[in-house]
């Protein structure tokens, strides 16, 4: 009988309707009590995080499937990890369908906020910050999902990281929507990824403003189907300040939009200006690489009804300055290799397409010209990414 | 009552000493839902200091071991009476419910063998749970902290040097992201190929192990300097790295797989660019830059003791000189390209 009862009541716990809220102040033992909170949650359960700043040693982590994570405000419940001992990241969450909302993650030893193999996960006005400001010993990732399916970040703020602010990698059905990004090496960056929408996002001061990437010898390749739409991308200019040997440490300063070996991506209806390299860039990658199954070029790029501020005024390339005096001082809005196929630009902006042939070509061989393209290109709209109900209904 | 079954308890550890029957295994706690608050709810020990193994409970040896701050390591192995593990064909154990594995981690300390935590891998119905049991100042119970702890040690290191760290006793989650095998808790260790001769011996002899098929050449003893480099090397990078190093690891989105089954060199890191390294890379281009591990990034990130950086991210407080010693000379007699 008791044991009748026993199960009965263990059945009871996993169901939502018994779902608690588990309160977590700041103040001595932080590290041990929320950590604690996040191993003991149910599914269902609220951890809610008090105002203050929770001084923490080493990393967090939750592997609670239906767990959600909730401060007071990105201002107000804030997860310090500058004396942080150990561990990779911040937070890292593995579980699936977590809401994380209302807290902020600063200084961090190495990424903000990790989540890997966390299916629809909720990232909902969310700070991470380096808070001294850009430098190359701060995290890698500001917010970093990877390899899961349904990512929502919305109206959160990425401040300082040392490689991307907000950065999708190796996963499907992703919107990024009405962030902030600034003083990043790279603001946002969907990178070996299927099927995501980046939209109305402000992105300014970073290295490059938004990343469209596709890199060999991984998991999940082939990049494809990005909409990079009504977003703010402004005044990028700042100085690389990549740790050397990653990719974006290869990004020029002044780069608005960037797509590198990825396939079916539009860019439209964006504000991109102020960029001194150039406010949008179709490449292919060009490192040496080992790997039959990667395709390095850029394919099927969009790029319609944006708006275009002042560009390629700085180019950070080498040559970049020769070229821009060869164009009358500035280098035109978008800069196209030459590389890949059905490049298609509706707007009324000068591209420069350098003429490159082969993959990994010295731009010393380059023939650079503009690029011609009679009338306007068609292409087939991308089809909406389209959230579980439950996803959006977390961001009320 | 507690104060009854505290002297049960008592009678059962004064009893030990004297070789009468001790009570067994309690193979219900082992396969129960829930978390013990403490060690001795399992009864693998008959003292309660954790060193004297309960009948069934069988101290075990691997042939290479991950490096923990030159923690000493106490493995046990534990599978229910009647029953037996299998090696299947790739050389893994599959183990029936009810089995347990057990590993105290400790240091010499003012002379005396001190024990600081033991962490618990239990195979239940549902799979396997890992737990992580922290011992108390007097060594007399080892009581359950999920959330992990922090432990200041002084120890004298194989060299001879004093070292003063904060030890770090692994969280419940963080010892899932090592043991973890495409989202699920798996045990690392026990694999055919990296059981000592002698345990494997020790398990056929006592019916507690089954081999399948075939037999599978054992990983060399990375420590063992009479055995090939290259051998040495890939079995240091497989007990060392490749439980999160693998396909189906927490690292599986690097690219980076050091499994001693792995062919790709590019896998293996030579030529490998970082994918999400950050300042890991150390401004290095390559995660092993043959015939030149200064600039290789693994190299760079066993070195470092920068949370962030370093590698292991977990379970490391200290740079495993001799590790470091065998992958920098691995790297170093591969051909330049």
């Amino acid at each position: 009988m008791i044991r009748t009862l026993l199960v009965a009541t263990a059945l009871c716990c996993t169901m939502p309707a018994l779902a608690k809220t588990i309160t977590v102040e700041a103040g001595a033992d932080a590290q041990e009590k929320l950590q604690e909170a996040l191993i003991l949650a149910e599914p269902g359960d609220v951890v809610e995080l008090g105002a203050g700043t929770f001084t923490l040693t080493d990393g967090l982590s939750l592997d609670v499937d239906q767990v959600t994570v909730r401060g007071q405000g990105m201002d107000k419940s804030i997860l310090s990890f500058a004396g942080q001992l150990g561990a990779g990241e911040g937070l890292l969450v593995t579980s699936d369908d977590v809401v994380l909302r209302d807290f902020a993650v600063e200084d961090s030893k190495g990424d903000g906020i990790k989540s890997k193999g966390a299916d629809r996960i909720v990232y909902h006005a969310i700070r991470v910050e380096w808070t001294g400001g850009p430098k190359a010993s701060n995290g890698a990732y500001g917010i970093y999902p990877v390899e899961a399916s349904d990512i929502l970040v919305q109206d959160s703020i990425v401040r300082g990281a040392s490689d991307a602010g907000i950065y999708v990698g190796q996963s499907k059905n992703i919107i990024v929507r009405r962030n902030t990004a600034i003083e990043n090496v790279a603001g946002i960056e969907i990178e070996n990824s299927f099927d995501a929408e980046v939209t109305e996002n402000l992105v300014t001061e970073n290295t490059g403003g938004i990343l469209v990437f596709d890199l060999p010898n991984l998991p999940q390749m082939g990049g494809h189907n990005v909409l990079v739409a009504r977003n703010a991308i402004i005044n990028n200019n700042t100085d690389n300040f990549a740790p050397e040997g990653n990719i974006v440490a290869s990004v020029p300063a002044g780069t608005g939009v960037m797509v590198m070996a990825n396939r079916n991506v539009q860019v439209v209806e964006n504000a991109m200006i102020n960029n001194g390299t150039s406010n949008v860039m179709v490449v292919a990658y060009t490192q040496s690489f080992d790997d039959p199954n990667y395709d390095p070029t850029p394919r099927d790029v969009y790029i319609a009804n944006n708006v275009y501020g002042r560009a390629g005024f700085a180019p950070d390339f080498e040559g970049g300055q020769q070229l821009a005096a060869a164009f009358g001082g500035a280098l035109p809005g978008v800069f196209y290799d030459g590389l890949g196929k059905g490049l298609i630009v509706n707007d009324a902006v000068s591209v420069l397409n350098l003429g490159l042939t082969k993959v990994g070509q010295s731009p010393a061989e380059a023939k650079p010209t503009l690029h011609e393209q009679k009338g306007k290109g068609e292409t087939v709209a991308l089809s909406p990414i389209v959230l579980p109900a439950s996803m959006e209904a977390a961001l009320k | 009552m507690r104060t009854l079954i505290a002297a049960i308890a008592i009678c059962v550890a004064g009893f030990a000493v004297s070789a009468a029957p001790t009570a067994p295994v309690v193979d219900a706690v082992i396969t129960a839902k829930g978390m013990p608050k403490k060690l001795s709810d399992f009864g693998f020990f008959t003292d309660a200091a954790g060193w004297k193994p309960n009948k069934g409970v069988e101290l075990y040896q691997l042939n290479s071991a991950l490096f923990t701050d030159y923690a000493e390591k106490y493995r046990y192995i534990y599978v229910p009476a009647g029953q037996r593990a299998v090696a299947d064909g790739d050389g893994l154990l599959q183990f029936p419910v009810g089995s347990a594995l057990i590993k105290s981690f400790g240091y010499e300390i003012d002379g005396k063998d001190r024990l600081l935590e033991t962490r618990v891998l239990l195979h239940r119905a549902d799979g396997w749970i890992a737990l992580p049991y922290v011992w108390n100042a007097e060594q007399t119970e080892a009581t359950l902290k999920v959330a992990g702890k922090r432990i200041p040690v002084r120890f004298t290191d194989p060299s001879g040097e004093s070292r003063d760290i904060s030890y770090a006793v692994p969280n419940k989650n963080q010892c899932k992201e090592c043991h973890s095998l495409s989202g699920e808790v798996m045990p690392i260790g026990p694999k055919s190929r990296n059981l000592s001769h002698d345990t494997l011996d020790m398990l056929l002899s006592n019916a507690m192990l089954e081999q399948k098929s075939g037999s599978h050449p054992p990983v060399a003893d990375y420590d063992d300097a009479a055995m090939p480099l290259e051998s040495r090397a890939r079995a240091y990078l497989d007990i060392n790295c490749a439980h999160c190093h693998n396909r189906q690891g927490s690292a599986s989105n690097s690219g980076l797989f050091l499994t001693y089954e792995e062919e790709s060199p590019v896998h293996l890191g030579v030529g490998k660019r970082p994918v999400a390294a950050g300042r890991g890379s150390g401004g290095f281009e390559f995660a092993i830059a043959p015939g030149n591990p200064d600039e290789s990034i693994m190299m760079h990130r066993l070195k470092s003791l920068e949370s962030g950086v370093a590698m292991p991210e977990v379970g490391r407080s200290l740079v495993h000189a001799e590790g470091a010693a065998l992958l920098s000379k691995w790297i170093a007699e591969m051909e330049k390209e």
